[in-house]
C-alpha cells in the first residue's frame, strides 16, 4: 500500500499533466504485476465491490474516534469527502502495515461476505495500521468512489511510456469486460489476443463546443450537418452473433436496454453503430428526463420499458463486415451507414438514422439550428465530411453548435457552505422566482440549485454577502435576506411534481451575477412555465 | 435583572462597566486590541490599549494612532473594572483579555494556538468563570503535526525543488505565518527573498526576533537570482503577475486549511502545508478545560459545531455573532492591499 499511497499522494500534489504521467509512468515501471493490473482497473472505474455500505463506515470510524456520529456527520460535510474525514479523524499509526495493493484489495473482496462483527474489527485494525495518507486511500478504496482527477486517457500515457506499446492500441486493449481479479499483466496489456476483443468498442469521438462563427469553417458543402440528439451516447456492437451495448461513460449497458436484441439478425456479424440512444414514443424524440427514469434502474419492469420506449439514433459506422473502419472518410462511413439502414428499414427495429440535413449556406444552418428546442434536440454537429473517426477529444473535424442555454433572473434565497474544496464559503444556492398568491401579493418560490459559474473574487463577494445577511440557520444551511438576483441558466426544462415548483430544469448553472437588478425585477414561475417546449 | 459584564452588539464586545470594547469592527473611542491582524485592530479607534509587542505592528498597518502598551499580566483598572493582558501564542504580540468585575472573571482569547512556536509569547490558559473562544479550527477533522515535522516538510520540498533547478514560492499570511516560516527555514539551502509587504511587517518584527537574511523582491531583482532560492509572499500573490519573475516556479501554502486536499487544490496551489496559528481540535478542547470555565462563547470559525459538542459533554456553551475571520487561507484583498498601502507606513 506505501507505494500506491505514495503514488495517489503524488497525483494529488500537482497540477500538471506532465508531472502526473512522470509519477505514474515510474510506478508502473517497478510496480508488482498484480499491483499494476489493479491500478490501470482503479484508475479505469472498475472497482472491487464495497464490502461495507457508508453508514457502517461512518459509524465504527467515529467509534474508533471517539467522537459522537452526529459530530463524525458535519466534518464530514465540511470535509466534503468520506474517505477523506475518516483518514483525517482517525488517530495516527502506531504500527505500520506492509500489505501490497492488491493484497488489499483481495482482503475487501472476501470482506464482503464477512459478518458485520468481522468487518467492523478488520477495518479498526488496519484503519491503525496505516499512515494517514494511506488511511486515506485505504477507505477510498472501500468506499468504490475512486476519483482522484487522473482521467483514463492520462492513465494510459503513462502506461504508453512504461510499457512502449501505442497508447491507441492500449485504451482499445482496456476498454471492455475484463476482471482485474482474474486477468494478469501479461494478459491484459502485453498478450495479443484478438479473441478477447470481441465486445470491446472503439473509443468514443468526442466534439469540441464551437468556438467562433460556423462561417471560419470555410465552405459550408465540405461539412456534414446534424442534429445534436440529447440521450445517452452509444456504441452498438454486433459480433458473432451476440449484440453488446456501450455507453460513452465506457460502461456495458446492454442489459439496460433489452429492445436493441432485436437487431440481431437483422444487423450482420461484425457491425459497429455510433449512435444516441432516445425516448421515443408515438413518433416523437421525447426529453432527456424521461430517459432518466430508466438510466438508475436495476430491475426494467414491463410498465416502464412501455411507459419509455427508446431508439437509436445511428450517426457513424465504425465496423462493417468484420473490418475497422475509422479511418475512411466520415462521408464513406455515413454511405455504408445509409446502404446497411435501407436493408432493415423496413423490419420496424428501434433503429433511425440521424439525418444529415441537406443545406449549402451557413446561414440557412443557423436557421435549423434555431429550430433544434422544438425537435427536442440540443443543437447541431458539423463533421468535416473528409474526416476520420478520431479517439477522444480533437479539435477541428467535429464541432457541437449547441443552442444558448435557456436562461432566467432568480433571486438567492438560500446558502450551503460548499465542501471539499470550497469548504469555507457559501458556495451552493438556491434560487427563487415569483409566484402570485391568491391575496394578490406574490411570494419567491425555491426553483433550482446551483453551485458553478462564479469566478473565485465573485464567489467570496456572495459568500460575505450571506453571512452578514442571514436570516435563519438550518444545519449547514442558512436563509438569506433576498437580496441578489442571478441570471441562471440550464439546457432542459420539463414539467415535475417532484419539485415544488412544479419544474425541473436540467444543468440549472449560474451566468451572471446581474448586479443591475433589484429583486423585483426578477422573473416569474410563469415566465419560466411558458418556456416548456409545447 | 445584573448587568452582564461583557456583551455583544454590533460594534463588538463590549463591557457597558468600563465602556471599553474588545476587538470593535466599528470605530469606538476605547479598544483594547487583542493583536494585529485587521479583522481584530480595525482603523478609527480614539484609543487603543494592546500589549506593548503589538504597538509596533498595529502602527505599521494604522498609521498614526493614540495607543498605550501593556506588559503581560499587568492590571489596568477602567470605572472598578480590572483589565489584563495575557499571551494567546497566535502571533508575536497577540494576547487573551482578562476582564475582572466583582470577583466575576471573564477571559476573551482573541485568536491563539496552544504550540508554543518558538516566536509568539506562547499560550497561557487563564482560570476563568465565562471564556469567549475563537473556534476557526474547531472540528475533530483538525489535528495538526508538531511545527518541527511541518517545518522539516518544507526545508524538504524547498532542497528538493532547488535541485530541481526551481524557485520555491511559499505563501502564508504577511503578519505572523510568514515570519513564523522565516524562522525556521533553513538558510543552508538558498537565499531567501520576499514580497515586499512580508519584508516590510518583518523589518518591524526584527526588533523584538532574530529572523534569517531576507532579500527583499524589487523589480531591478534580476529573474536569473530566483532559481533555487525560497520566495515568501502573501497568498494574495498567487496567480499574479509579480510571480512570473520566479519562473521555473513551484508554490506552497502554509495554512491550516491545507489539512483538507480540497482548500489546496480550489487555489491551484501545487503544495499544502498544515501549519496554523490556531488551536486544533484538541487544543481547544484541552485549553476549554484548563480554564475551569463553566460557560463558554464560541465566537467565530466553526463555533456552532464546537458549542454543540461542549454542550454535549455538559458545559453551558453558546455561539454569538462577530465579524472576526480567523481565515487563514483567504484574506480579503482589502487587508492585502493595506499592508502595501504607503500612507499606512
Amino acid at each position: 500500500m506505501r507505494n500506491f499511497a505514495a503514488l495517489i499522494k503524488a497525483l494529488d500534489s500537482s497540477n500538471k499533466t506532465s508531472v502526473k504521467v512522470d509519477a505514474l509512468t515510474e510506478y508502473f515501471r517497478n510496480a508488482s504485476d498484480p499491483d499494476k493490473v489493479w491500478t490501470i482497473a482503479l484508475l479505469s472505474h472498475r472497482r472491487p465491490p464495497r464490502p461495507v455500505n457508508t453508514t457502517l463506515l461512518r459509524l465504527w470510524a467515529s467509534e474508533l474516534a471517539h467522537i459522537p456520529l452526529w459530530l463524525f456527520e458535519e466534518s464530514y460535510h465540511i470535509v466534503g469527502d468520506l474517505a477523506e474525514t475518516i483518514a483525517l479523524i482517525i488517530p495516527d499509526a502506531k504500527e505500520h502495515s506492509e500489505k501490497s495493493l492488491s493484497e488489499y484489495v483481495g482482503e475487501m473482496i472476501a470482506l464482503k461476505t464477512k459478518s458485520d462483527t468481522e468487518k467492523r474489527e478488520y477495518l479498526h485494525e488496519n484503519w491503525l495500521m496505516l499512515n494517514y495518507y494511506e488511511r486515506f486511500v485505504f477507505t477510498k478504496l472501500i468506499t468504490g468512489s475512486f476519483r482522484i482527477g487522473v482521467s483514463q486517457k492520462l492513465m494510459t500515457r503513462a502506461l504508453s511510456k512504461a510499457v512502449a506499446i501505442d497508447e491507441d492500441i492500449l485504451a482499445y486493449k482496456l476498454m471492455g469486460d475484463w476482471n482485474p481479479k482474474k486477468i494478469t499483466f501479461q494478459k491484459l496489456i502485453l498478450e495479443e489476443k484478438s479473441q478477447d476483443y470481441l465486445s470491446k468498442p472503439y473509443p468514443f469521438y468526442l466534439a469540441y463546443a464551437l468556438e467562433s462563427e460556423p462561417e471560419n469553417l470555410g465552405d459550408c458543402n465540405d461539412w456534414s450537418i446534424e442534429h445534436k440528439w440529447d440521450g445517452i451516447r452509444s456504441q452498438t456492437i454486433v459480433r458473432n452473433g451476440e449484440l453488446y451495448l456501450w455507453s460513452r461513460g465506457e460502461e456495458l449497458i446492454t442489459d439496460k436496454y433489452p429492445e436493441f436484441q432485436s437487431f440481431l439478425g437483422s444487423i450482420p456479424d461484425g457491425t459497429v453503430i455510433d449512435g444516441e440512444i432516445l425516448p421515443y414514443k408515438e413518433g416523437k424524440i421525447g426529453s432527456f428526463s424521461e430517459l432518466q427514469t430508466r438510466i438508475g434502474r436495476k430491475a426494467l419492469s414491463k410498465a416502464l420499458l412501455l411507459k419509455t420506449p427508446v431508439i437509436i439514433k445511428a450517426y457513424d459506422l465504425l465496423e462493417w463486415q468484420g473490418e475497422d473502419l475509422r479511418e475512411r472518410p466520415f462521408e464513406e462511413r455515413r454511405r455504408l451507414l445509409e446502404q446497411l439502414y435501407d436493408t432493415i428499414k423496413g423490419y420496424g427495429l428501434p433503429l433511425q438514422l440521424s439525418e444529415r440535413i441537406e443545406l449549402d449556406n451557413w446561414k440557412a444552418v443557423a436557421e435549423e439550428r434555431a429550430r433544434a428546442r422544438e425537435l427536442n434536440s440540443e443543437g447541431l454537429m458539423l463533421k468535416r465530411k473528409t474526416s476520420p473517426y478520431l479517439v477522444g477529444r480533437k479539435k477541428g473535424d467535429w464541432w457541437k453548435w449547441k443552442l444558448e442555454p435557456f436562461s432566467i433572473d432568480a433571486v438567492l434565497t438560500y446558502a450551503m457552505r460548499g465542501s471539499g474544496r470550497r469548504a469555507t464559503l457559501f458556495t451552493d444556492y438556491t434560487f427563487a422566482l415569483w409566484q402570485d398568491k391568491e391575496d394578490g401579493t406574490r411570494e419567491l418560490v425555491t426553483f433550482a440549485k446551483a453551485y458553478s459559474g462564479l469566478t473565485d473574487a465573485e464567489f467570496r463577494m456572495v459568500d460575505d454577502f450571506i453571512k452578514k445577511n442571514t436570516l435563519e440557520r438550518f444545519g449547514p444551511v442558512r436563509s438569506v435576506t433576498p437580496k441578489l438576483v442571478f441570471e441562471i441558466g440550464f439546457e432542459g426544462i420539463a414539467l415535475s411534481s417532484r419539485h415544488k415548483s412544479g419544474i425541473a430544469t436540467r444543468f440549472p448553472r449560474i451566468l451572471r451575477w446581474r448586479t443591475d437588478k433589484k429583486i423585483e425585477d426578477a422573473n416569474t414561475i410563469e415566465d419560466l412555465k411558458s418556456m416548456i417546449p409545447k | 435583572m445584573k448587568q452582564k459584564l461583557l456583551l455583544f452588539n454590533d460594534k463588538g464586545i463590549y463591557c457597558p462597566q468600563a465602556d471599553v470594547y474588545l476587538d470593535p469592527w466599528r470605530p469606538v473611542k476605547n479598544a483594547i486590541i487583542t493583536h494585529g491582524h485587521a479583522d481584530h485592530s480595525r482603523w478609527g479607534h480614539q484609543h487603543y490599549i494592546t500589549h506593548h509587542m503589538n504597538v509596533p505592528i498595529i502602527k505599521h498597518r494604522l498609521g498614526s494612532i493614540v495607543v498605550t502598551g501593556k506588559e503581560w499580566g499587568e492590571t489596568f483598572t477602567i470605572n472598578g473594572v480590572k483589565f489584563s493582558l495575557h499571551p494567546a501564542g497566535h502571533i508575536i504580540g497577540s494576547s487573551q483579555v482578562r476582564v475582572e468585575y466583582k470577583g466575576e472573571v471573564w477571559v476573551f482569547t482573541g485568536d491563539y494556538k496552544t504550540e508554543d512556536d518558538g516566536i509568539s509569547t506562547p499560550y497561557e490558559a487563564i482560570k476563568c468563570h465565562t471564556l469567549i473562544t475563537e473556534n476557526t479550527f474547531g472540528l475533530p477533522a483538525f489535528r495538526w503535526l508538531p511545527q518541527a515535522e511541518v517545518m522539516d516538510d518544507i526545508n524538504k520540498w524547498w532542497a528538493q525543488n532547488k535541485a530541481e533547478g526551481k524557485t520555491s514560492v511559499l505563501f502564508g499570511y504577511t503578519l505572523g505565518k510568514a515570519q513564523r516560516l522565516l524562522k525556521y527555514l533553513d538558510p543552508h539551502i538558498g537565499p531567501i527573498y520576499t514580497h515586499g509587504a512580508v519584508e516590510n511587517m518583518t523589518e518591524v518584527l526584527r526588533t523584538m526576533v532574530d529572523f534569517p537574511a531576507t532579500i527583499r523582491i524589487t523589480p531591478e531583482t534580476k529573474k536569473e537570482a530566483f532559481p533555487g532560492s525560497m520566495v515568501l509572499a502573501p497568498p494574495s500573490a498567487h496567480g499574479t503577475v509579480w510571480i512570473r519573475k520566479m519562473a521555473p516556479y513551484v508554490t506552497a501554502s502554509a495554512s491550516g486549511w491545507m489539512a483538507f486536499r480540497g482548500a489546496r487544490r480550489r487555489r491551484a496551489i501545487d503544495k499544502g502545508f498544515a501549519l496554523s496559528d490556531h488551536c486544533d481540535w484538541q487544543g481547544l478542547l484541552e485549553s476549554v478545560q484548563a480554564t475551569g470555565a463553566e460557560r463558554i462563547i464560541c465566537t467565530h470559525g466553526y463555533s456552532e459545531i464546537f458549542s454543540a459538542y461542549l454542550r454535549e459533554i455538559g458545559y453551558d456553551a453558546v455561539t454569538e455573532n462577530t465579524q472576526y475571520q480567523g481565515d487563514e487561507e483567504e484574506p480579503s484583498d482589502a487587508k492585502e492591499n493595506e499592508a502595501e498601502n504607503p500612507e499606512a507606513l
